[in-house]
């Protein structure tokens, strides 16, 4: 390893190009972190909003016109808005309402943090698409195949859990993926109230070594894998969900 | 509510249904015993199959009264998973679930609704692939198999519930000409069996083997039925004369 942070270090004395998170060991702490953090909100972000995603399509099956309502004026606030707009609404707005709590020091806290913010934020306004999403594979879904599950007694949830999602969901992946590729690139809105991900230590590291060309590059880079690997993952998922003669 | 096996296993009594304005029951009224095999024939249209509908509750009725065991299906209140584990179904066009093998699609309703034991379900579900002789096509998905295999995996996923009742709604219609006597075969079977089963059919020649009742309906109402020697040799009503004459 050695041998590659003196050849970057080298670099940067020869030619200007300057990666300072691979030869300094502070700034490659920062990249790190902010690496994982982008990871880590990704992945909460991407596990609550399914699961939105999966719950809100079931209630807008409801028999009850309320809870039909509630869920469609969900989904017109979460994806008529700006996801940043809801970013600040969330952290600023409601997070000064929430009652504070006293934190190691003495001094007062808000009662959830920025990453907190971002994973509640982010969820819901990934989770608006993917209830959309969802729906519109539940519809895919033949009435004449949730009949046969009634004609044998199924009840309504054991329909859905067992007939119409399992199916829903083989339709829906190709939409899915789309808005978990978005929602992984949106995470970097979380840089606006100072959630230490990818994209804000990259703009610490930037900020104290005057390298703002090579460290966009780098982020560019970074997400491109990044991205990619979710996507290769998912068709991998795609792949194995395959039903034999079946679409 | 007691029902005893002497009284009518279905019987149905002036059941008149309609979608929006087009009426498509008008009155009604039959009784099927326990054991019997009754067919129900018509052209396209006269309410046949919405007609076995009603009888397990994926059609409501507007008016008239359904007894299924001496159960009352036009309630409100009625417990349809109880209703559903006594009457089974199968349709036209087999409505199997296409991400499970037959023998999952067979054993998955006694795992689910009957809380049945998964390995007694499984062996049970292998035992009726058996009889509707599909041995060895217990792990194909219903997309690899043909269209009378896959309603006879229906007929084995409808059996699985111990029905008391089968309702059959022109689950040959869909198949090819030399798959339909697969799945006519497997029916005969289970008539003989003393199973109680209700067919919507164009099957003739079938309806006529097996039958203990035929019933011909035309514009929601029945116009004629007997067994099935008297009807087919002896048709009084010129509708089911007309109709005869055409498929016969």
């Amino acid at each position: 390893m050695d041998v590659i942070y003196e050849w970057f270090r080298l670099l940067y004395q020869e030619t200007g190009i300057n990666l300072p998170f691979l030869y300094d060991e502070y700034d490659r702490n920062r990249m790190v972190d902010g690496f994982l953090t982008t990871v880590w909100l990704s992945l909460v972000c991407l596990f609550f909003s399914v699961i939105i995603g999966v719950i809100g399509a079931w209630l807008q099956g409801s028999s009850f016109k309320w809870t039909r309502r509630f869920v469609n004026g969900y989904i017109q606030l979460f994806r008529n808005t700006p996801p940043l707009v809801q970013l600040y609404f969330f952290y600023f707005a409601i997070g000064t309402l929430l009652p504070r709590v006293e934190n190691d020091w003495g001094g007062q806290s808000p009662i959830l943090g920025s990453f907190a913010w971002a994973a509640i934020s982010l969820s819901f306004f990934a989770g608006a698409f993917n209830v959309e999403i969802f729906r519109s594979g539940i519809e895919a879904v033949p009435k004449s195949t949730v009949e046969a599950a009634e004609a044998l007694g199924f009840s309504k949830l054991q329909i859905y859990r067992d007939i119409t999602l399992p199916l829903a969901f083989r339709v829906v992946l190709p939409a899915l993926n789309n808005n978990l590729v978005n929602l992984v690139k949106t995470t970097t809105l979380a840089y606006a109230i100072a959630v230490p991900e990818m994209l804000y230590e990259a703009n610490q590291i930037w900020s104290d070594n005057v390298n703002v060309t090579e460290m966009m590059i780098f982020l560019l880079l970074a997400y491109f894998v990044l991205v990619g690997v979710l996507v290769g993952a998912m068709n991998r998922w795609e792949r194995a969900m395959k039903i034999p003669g079946y679409g | 509510m007691s029902w005893n096996t002497s009284d009518p296993m279905v019987s149905l009594k002036d059941v008149h249904k309609s979608f929006g304005d087009l009426k498509v029951l008008n009155g009604v009224s039959l009784d099927v015993m326990k054991g019997d095999v009754i067919c129900i024939i018509g052209p396209s249209g006269s309410g046949k199959s919405t007609l076995i509908r009603c009888i397990n509750a994926l059609n409501d009725i507007q008016q008239g009264s359904i007894l299924v065991e001496g159960q009352e299906v036009n309630d409100p209140k009625l417990n349809k998973l109880e209703l559903r584990k006594k009457v089974g179904m199968v349709f036209q066009q087999y409505n199997l679930f296409p991400h499970k093998t037959a023998l999952q699609n067979v054993m998955m309703a006694p795992v689910r609704v009957l809380k049945q034991d998964k390995d007694a379900a499984e062996k049970s579900a292998r035992a009726l692939i058996k009889k509707v002789r599909l041995e060895g096509k217990e792990d194909a998905y219903p997309g690899e198999l043909s269209g009378g295999q896959q309603q006879r995996v229906a007929i084995a996923r409808s059996l699985a519930m111990q029905p008391d009742v089968i309702l059959f709604d022109e689950v040959t219609a869909a198949l090819d000409p030399e798959t339909v006597g697969e799945v006519l075969q497997t029916i005969k079977d289970l008539a003989e069996d003393g199973m109680t089963c209700i067919l919507v059919t164009h099957e003739m020649a079938f309806a006529r083997e097996v039958a203990d009742h035929i019933y011909f309906t035309d514009r929601g109402v029945i116009v004629e039925h007997g067994p099935p020697d008297t009807f087919f040799k002896n048709a009084q009503d010129p509708r089911t004369k007309e109709f005869l004459s055409q498929i016969l």
